[in-house]
C-alpha cells in the first residue's frame, strides 16, 4: 500500500501546470524527433539537456520534460516507418516489416492507430513494472559494498556490448576510451591532476554533456553532409493515411500478442545493455514464432504491427529500472538520462529512493500522464506528425547544429568547450564510419568516476588487497554474469545481431 | 584496411595513455591505490581491445569519395570559425552565417540557404534569448 501512496504523492507534484506543460511539450518535441529519420531519442534528448539545464529548471521538471521526450520519440518513430518504410529510429526497425505493407494496402491509417495503441499498452504495463520492480531491486542494492558496485559497472559494460556493436572488440574499445577520457582532470581523491597537459580548462575534466551532444548530434550532422542527403525522403512517395480508427476485431486479434510483447520488452529493457532495438527485436520474433500460423508475418500482418511497438515502448520503460534503481542504464537514451541526473547533482541507485522520492515518484506520475497524452496525441494529430516528415533534412540539419552549439555555450559560456564538442562530433563521425559504437563512450564518460572511487574505495577497506574485489558471493555472481554477458555473444551473438542489423541502415546506427 | 590503421591507432593511442598515467604525480598523501592504477587497466584494455581490432579486422567501411569528405572537413573549419567568431561578432550574426553554410552545402539553393540561415538564427534568439532568458553571446551591436 505504501507504493500507491508514494504514487499518490508523485501526482500531487506532476500535475502542476508547470509540468503538464513541460510534459506536453516533451511529449510533442519526443514524437517529432522520434517521426524525423536521423534523430533518434538519444540524439533529441541530448540536444535538449543543456536548455532544461540552463533553464534552471529543477531536477523534477527537468526528468519530466526529457522523460516525455524519451517516451515520445518512442512512439514517433513508427510513423516513418509505416508510412516511408524508413525507421525513424532505430527501435522502430521492426516496425516496417508489417507497417510498410500494411500502408501499401491502403490501410495506413489503421497501422499509426495500432501502433500507437500498442505503443500505449507497453508504455503503460512497463510503468507499472517499473513502479514494482524497481524498489526490490532497491533492496538487493542495499546490500552492495564498493566491491559489488565496481562489480556491476563492469558487467553493464561487458553486457552492453553484445548487442549494440557486431564487434565485442570495438564494444570494449568504446568502454575503455570512454572510460579513459572520464580520468582527464584533477583526480577527486588525491588532487593530482591527470591527463591535463598543462591547459586549465581540462582541470575540471571534460563535460560529459559536451561529450554526447557532440558525439550524437553533431555526428548527424556530418553525416548528413557526407551523404548530402538534404532532401526530405517523403517527398517520393504519397502520404495517403486513410482511416485513422483501429476496427475493434483487429484490436481483440492483437490484444494477446500486445499483453504478451508488453512483458518481454520490459525484460529485455531491464536487461543491462539492452534497451529498446532488443525489445522490438525479439518481441517481434517471439510473435512471429507463435501465432504466425498462416505466414501473413511480413506481408502486412496487424499483429506484426502491434508486437514490436508494444515490444520497443515497454522496453523504454523497462530500461528505467536499473538506471534508477542502480544508477547503471540499459540502454543509450537511459545513459543520456542519467546524465541528467548526475549534471543536476542527483545520484541515482538506492539513496535516490530514500532522499529524493519526490524525484522518483514524481517522474514515475509524469511517465503515466504522458503515455496518456502521446495516445490522446498520436492518434487524431497523426497527420500533423506526417506533415512535418517533410520539412527536409537541409533545413533541419542546421536547427539541429546550432541548438547543440547554443545549448553547451549556454551552459559554459566558453568557446573552448564548443570546439572540445566540434572534437567529438568529428571523433563520433569516424567512429560511426568504423562500426564502433557510441553508447559505451558515453557510459564510460558517466560511469568511470563512480567506477573508479569504488574500486579505491574496496581496495582501501581492504587495506590494500586486491582480491576483496572477489570476495563476497554477491560479487562473484555479478562478475560470473558480466563474464557470461561478454561471452555469449561471441558464440551466438551473431545470428541475433544480423537479423536486427540487416534492416539497419547508415543513417540510424545509434542505438536507441 | 580500415580497422587495422584504426587499431594501431588505439594501440599507440593506449600506449601514450600508459605513459601519461606513469608520469603522473602520486600526493604524499594516496590511497591504497593511488590515481595510476585505474587508468592503467583503463590503458590495457584499451591496448588489447585495439590489438584485437588490428589482428581480425572486419569489412571495409565505405569511406566517402574525396569531394565528401572536403564536405565534412570545410563544415568542421566552418564549424570551428563560428566558435572563434560567436563572442566577437554576437550570436546572431555569427549563428546565421553558419546555418546559412550548412544549409547551402546540405543543398539548398543560395536564397533558400540565406533564409534558412537567418530564420534559424532569428528563430532561436527570440525563443531561448526572449522568451526563455537563455544567455546568449553579445556582439558589438548587442545582440
Amino acid at each position: 500500500m505504501e507504493t500507491f501512496a508514494n504514487l499518490a504523492d508523485g501526482f500531487a507534484i506532476a500535475l502542476t501546470w508547470q509540468n503538464l506543460l513541460l510534459a506536453l511539450l516533451g511529449c510533442f518535441l519526443g514524437t517529432v524527433m522520434g517521426a524525423l529519420p536521423g534523430l533518434g531519442p538519444s540524439n533529441g534528448v541530448a540536444i535538449l539537456i543543456p536548455l532544461a539545464f540552463t533553464l534552471g529548471l529543477g531536477a523534477t521538471p527537468s526528468l519530466i520534460l526529457l522523460t516525455s521526450v524519451y517516451y515520445g520519440a518512442m512512439y514517433g518513430g513508427r510513423i516513418s516507418s509505416i508510412l516511408l518504410n524508413i525507421p525513424g529510429d532505430e527501435p522502430a526497425m521492426m516496425t516496417c516489416l508489417d507497417g510498410y505493407p500494411m500502408a501499401q494496402k491502403g490501410m495506413a491509417g489503421q497501422a499509426l492507430s495500432l501502433s500507437g495503441i500498442a505503443s500505449f499498452v507497453g508504455a503503460f504495463f512497463a510503468t507499472w513494472g517499473l513502479i514494482f520492480l524497481a524498489p526490490q531491486l532497491v533492496k538487493i542494492a542495499l546490500l552492495f559494498g564498493p566491491a559489488e558496485y565496481f562489480a556491476l559497472f563492469a558487467l553493464a559494460f561487458m553486457t552492453l556490448g553484445g548487442v549494440s556493436s557486431t564487434n565485442q572488440a570495438k564494444s570494449a574499445f568504446a568502454a575503455a576510451l570512454g572510460l579513459g577520457l572520464a580520468t582527464v582532470g584533477v583526480d577527486t581523491q588525491t588532487g593530482v591532476p591527470r591527463f591535463t597537459f598543462g591547459e586549465v580548462h581540462l582541470y575540471d575534466g571534460l563535460d560529459f554533456l559536451v561529450a554526447i551532444v557532440g558525439l550524437f548530434a553533431l555526428s548527424e550532422v556530418f553525416i548528413f553532409l557526407e551523404n548530402r542527403h538534404g532532401n526530405s525522403d517523403a517527398k517520393k512517395s504519397k502520404l495517403v493515411i486513410g482511416r485513422l480508427t483501429t476496427p475493434l476485431s483487429m484490436l481483440k486479434t492483437c490484444t494477446p500478442t500486445m499483453l504478451r510483447t508488453s512483458v518481454l520488452g520490459f525484460l529485455a529493457g531491464v536487461l543491462p545493455g539492452a534497451g529498446a532495438s532488443l525489445g522490438s527485436f525479439i518481441s517481434y520474433s517471439m510473435e512471429k514464432r507463435l501465432v504466425d500460423k498462416e505466414g501473413t508475418f511480413g506481408t502486412g500482418d496487424p499483429r506484426g504491427v502491434a508486437a514490436p511497438e508494444a515490444g520497443n515502448n515497454a522496453a523504454a520503460g523497462g530500461a528505467l529500472v536499473p538506471m534508477l534503481a542502480l544508477g547503471v542504464p540499459g540502454s543509450g537514451t537511459t545513459a543520456v538520462l542519467l546524465a541528467v541526473l548526475l549534471s543536476l547533482n542527483i545520484t541515482p541507485g538506492p539513496l535516490l529512493f530514500a532522499n529524493n522520492p519526490d524525484v522518483v515518484w514524481g517522474l514515475i506520475a509524469a511517465l503515466f500522464i504522458a503515455n496518456l497524452m502521446l495516445l490522446a496525441m498520436n492518434i487524431p494529430m497523426v497527420s500533423l506528425f506526417t506533415r512535418l516528415l517533410l520539412i527536409p533534412p537541409r533545413i533541419l540539419m542546421p536547427i539541429v547544429a546550432m541548438v547543440s552549439f547554443v545549448g553547451i555555450y549556454g551552459i559554459s559560456g566558453s568557446s573552448f568547450d564548443l570546439l572540445v564538442m566540434i572534437g567529438f562530433g568529428v571523433m563520433g563521425w569516424v567512429l560511426r564510419k568504423l562500426d564502433v559504437p557510441l553508447v559505451p563512450i558515453i557510459l564510460g564518460t558517466l560511469l568511470g568516476n563512480a567506477m573508479e572511487n569504488n574500486l579505491r574505495r574496496a581496495i582501501t577497506i581492504d587495506n590494500g588487497n586486491w582480491f576483496t574485489l572477489i570476495d563476497s558471493p554477491l560479487a562473484i555472481g555479478l562478475w560470473v554474469v558480466a563474464i557470461i554477458g561478454f561471452v555469449l555473444p561471441l558464440i551466438f551473438g551473431r545470428k541475433v545481431r544480423a537479423g536486427m542489423h540487416q534492416r539497419r541502415d547508415e543513417e540510424s546506427s545509434i542505438t536507441d | 584496411m580500415s580497422d587495422r590503421i584504426f587499431g594501431i591507432f588505439g594501440l599507440l593511442l593506449a600506449i601514450g595513455f600508459a605513459f601519461a598515467a606513469f608520469t603522473i604525480e602520486e600526493s604524499f598523501l594516496s590511497d591504497a591505490v593511488g590515481p595510476k592504477a585505474f587508468p592503467l587497466i583503463v590503458a590495457t584494455i584499451l591496448g588489447l581491445s585495439s590489438l584485437v581490432i588490428a589482428l581480425r579486422p572486419d569489412a571495409e567501411p565505405d569511406w566517402p569519395a574525396l569531394r565528401r569528405l572536403v564536405e565534412v572537413v570545410s563544415a568542421v573549419v566552418v564549424m570551428a570559425l563560428y566558435a572563434k567568431l560567436l563572442p566577437v561578432a554576437g550570436f546572431v550574426i555569427a549563428t546565421a552565417l553558419a546555418a546559412t553554410y550548412l544549409s547551402w552545402r546540405l543543398g539548398s539553393p543560395l536564397v533558400g540557404a540565406i533564409a534558412t540561415g537567418f530564420g534559424t538564427s532569428i528563430g532561436i534568439y527570440v525563443v531561448f534569448h526572449l522568451v526563455l532568458g537563455l544567455s546568449l553571446a553579445r556582439g558589438p551591436l548587442g545582440f
